[in-house]
């Protein structure tokens, strides 16, 4: 009695979370911090760079290309996130009320284990004008064949729609295991009060679901805003610029035209957009408190 | 807490060595036996170089040259990101348009020096290729190859449509009517009842085969399609090649060339670019969605291979109003500033520069080699493989038959720049006037 001594797990805490803060130190911290200073300076990868000030921030804002790749990339992330939640949320409600196969569940997640790079070549292939399996299909229905990556209009829609059947499984099944959480026994008392599948997906499940939504639709957008993969393998950001979407600009002024200060300037903004962004939506739609409380 | 401190240090100590530790192991150098790096990007291409690495090593025991073989399409980003953690290889394969920006960062060593010293002769290459990668008294390469464009054809579709070989050796062009050049290309334009382009029943929104393929994305010299016509037509891109500081893409003469593009789009003989294919033009052709487009001589081997389904052959270029002009261009290889052995590099340059070498390379048949001798050889090769391939060796030997593709400094702006100007002018939301001379005056300020 009294030989017990309070043990103060914090010290060993820190031991077992040094590995991940040196990771994040070396591979996150540190080179955020070194994008932040490029972007105050002229640098081209060759050479040394040398202190520019706001110079790369004034020219963004004036880069009239800058601002068509974020309208562009605000098109494709509109397209995609609704398309995509929309039909995420229909079929995890399916998933849920009607049938709980777990290969069901397996199959929904396949698009999404399918690197994106081979995504992109797959659609590729199918979407192509001349030897594409889909304009065949049009062209043998009557209908006239499409240049999905090479009409300006179709361009975008197009790739907002391949990514969109690349991840509706795996957003379905995050909101899926949300309604997971809603208790049963509200289902069996609204069952019992004769309210049909509709009302109860309208009055129960959408409003239960709402700050695993939040989350969801935070982590998809910032996930959409991201979009590079697609763009590259399908249409390099043509045609003309309808799909030079924010990331695969940044890339080109770092990686083809080797102005890494200039790049990491707009990379600095983009970050603070989705801070913003982010911070809105999750006021908005008050993720950190659930209804069930 | 004393303890976990020395851990944490010594988890610190543990990735900052891993981080060191990959940086500096390049110390081969002193011993005398000394290890080159050497990169290209030609798959084809590596056997033969393969072959002229192994002759070098037995001509100098101490030397060993290590191949690395980068796709294209990863080439210049590795190059640059290797330069920049000063990790570059000694020797890289160099291509005319991205080298400025490495000769204004000073990455490549000046050869002159060695040039003199060693009486390297100039004049055993292919005329003007050795200065491609000269500026202001310095030298940054030996040539080593060329290329040149011609057109390509699927032989059994266009002698259905009753157009013999020979009918393809003299064809004329001019932005007005096409020439003789459009009345081929009418003819191998065929719709999905077999009708061709020339018959007054065309049916120009079911065609089953197009005349002709362009290619849109083609940046800012149009190396494959429109650059060579518009030269014909009297276009020069830039004030001064190499290392212009002015261009000219507001030239009418170009807006022409373009407008005759659009207008075979308009009359069917070719894809329209928002319905054309994202496939590339050989694979297209092979599919037998088109008869005609331009080939550079570096797509031999893929247009005559052996098992190609489809029969190939190539014709001449047609002549344009100031006469038959096509791109021609030379890889040089470079040898990094930086790099430790300077005297081996050289040495093994020379050596890629010598008829040692070409001749080995040249006579494989994959490319044409430099120095002229060796090109022939090259020549015999293709012969004796079978394949026809004399009208790109005709074309570079023709007086003032060629030109060189424009070389200066923000190639890759420009390239941008150019090609989103003429999509747009083919898309039809420009004219092509209009977006050109918007895009030249974008070029010139980067050069303010």
């Amino acid at each position: 009695m009294g030989q017990l001594r309070q043990r103060d797990d914090r010290r060993v805490g820190w031991l077992f979370v040094a590995p991940v803060l040196v990771g994040f130190a070396v591979f996150y911290a540190y080179p955020a911090a070194r994008g932040v200073w490029y972007s105050l300076t002229d640098y081209t990868m060759l050479g040394t760079p040398s202190f520019v000030g706001a110079g790369n921030y004034t020219d963004l804002l004036a880069d009239r290309q800058f601002w068509s790749s974020m309208l562009v990339t605000a098109y494709y992330v509109v397209l995609n996130i609704a398309s995509q939640t929309v039909l995420a949320i229909v079929v995890a409600g399916l998933m849920h009320r009607l049938t709980r196969s777990v290969v069901l569940r397996a199959t929904l997640l396949l698009p999404w284990l399918v690197p994106n790079v081979t995504i992109g070549l797959l659609w590729m292939w199918l979407l192509d004008t001349n030897l594409g399996f889909v304009n065949h299909l049009l062209h043998a229905v009557g209908l006239g064949t499409v240049g999905f990556f090479t009409d300006a209009n179709w361009a975008m829609p197009a790739i907002a729609g391949i990514n969109t059947w690349a991840y509706t499984g795996y957003t379905a099944l995050l909101l899926y295991a949300g309604m997971l959480q809603i208790p049963q026994h509200l289902y069996e008392s609204a069952a019992i009060d004769g309210a049909g599948e509709l009302r109860i997906f309208a009055r129960i499940t959408l409003p239960l679901l709402r700050p695993v939504l939040a989350l969801v639709l935070v982590v998809s957008l910032i996930g959409s805003f991201q979009i590079f993969d697609t763009v590259a393998v399908t249409t390099k950001g043509g045609p003309v610029s309808a799909t030079r979407v924010i990331y695969f600009f940044i890339y080109q002024q770092a990686f083809s035209y080797f102005h890494m200060g200039y790049a990491a300037a707009a990379a600095v903004f983009l970050a603070l957009v989705l801070g913003v962004f982010t911070f809105a939506q999750l006021r908005l739609l008050r993720a950190s408190n659930s209804d069930l409380a | 807490m004393k303890r976990i401190m020395t851990t944490g240090a010594a988890l610190l100590t543990l990735s900052l060595a891993a981080l060191t530790g990959c940086t500096s192991s390049d110390g081969s150098g002193s011993g005398g036996a000394v290890t080159l790096d050497y990169w290209l990007w030609d798959d084809n291409q590596k056997a033969s170089y393969q072959a002229c690495a192994d002759a070098f090593h037995t001509a100098n025991p101490d030397i060993t040259v290590k191949l690395t073989q980068t796709a294209w399409a990863q080439y210049w980003q590795n190059l640059t990101t290797q330069l920049a953690a000063g990790d570059a290889p000694d020797v890289w394969t160099d291509q005319a348009s991205y080298y400025p920006q490495f000769v204004t960062s000073n990455q490549i060593l000046d050869i002159q020096p060695f040039v003199d010293r060693d009486k390297v002769d100039l004049t055993q290459y292919q005329a003007g290729l050795a200065d491609l990668y000269a500026k202001d008294g310095k030298r940054y390469g030996l040539p080593k190859d060329w290329d040149t464009m011609a057109l390509v054809y699927n032989t059994t579709h266009l002698q259905a449509q009753g157009i013999t070989a020979a009918a393809l050796k003299n064809l004329t062009w001019n932005p007005t009517d096409g020439g003789s050049f459009e009345q081929v290309i009418a003819k191998a334009t065929v719709d999905e009842k077999g009708r061709n382009g020339l018959d007054p029943a065309f049916d120009k929104s079911k065609v089953k085969t197009y005349g002709f393929l362009p290619e849109w994305a083609d940046g800012s010299q149009g190396q494959n399609g429109w650059g060579n016509l518009a030269v014909s037509n009297g276009f020069g891109f830039l004030d001064k090649n190499p290392w212009g500081t002015k261009y000219s893409y507001d030239d009418p003469k170009l807006a022409a060339t373009i407008d005759w593009f659009k207008s075979l789009i308009a009359k069917g003989y070719a894809p329209a670019l928002d319905k054309a294919s994202t496939l590339s033009r050989d694979a297209l052709l092979a599919a037998r969605k088109g008869a005609i487009t331009f080939a550079g001589s570096w797509m031999i081997n893929s247009y005559l291979a052996p098992d190609a389904k489809v029969k190939f052959a190539f014709a001449p270029l047609p002549t344009g109003p100031v006469g038959r002009k096509t791109a021609i261009n030379g890889l040089s290889d470079a040898i990094n500033a930086g790099t430790e052995h300077k005297e081996e590099a050289w040495k093994w340059v020379k050596f890629l520069g010598s008829a040692d070498c070409q001749n080995i390379v040249g006579g494989n048949g994959v490319v044409f080699p430099a120095i002229k001798a060796a090109g022939d050889k090259a020549l015999a090769a293709h012969q004796a493989k079978g394949q026809d391939v004399q009208v790109f060796v005709d074309e570079a030997k023709a007086p003032g038959g060629t030109f060189f593709l424009p070389i200066s400094e923000h190639g890759n702006e420009i390239s941008q720049v150019v090609q989103d100007a003429v999509q747009s002018a083919v898309l039809g939301q420009s004219d092509s006037a209009t977006a050109l001379k918007k895009a030249n005056d974008q070029v010139n300020a980067l050069f303010k």
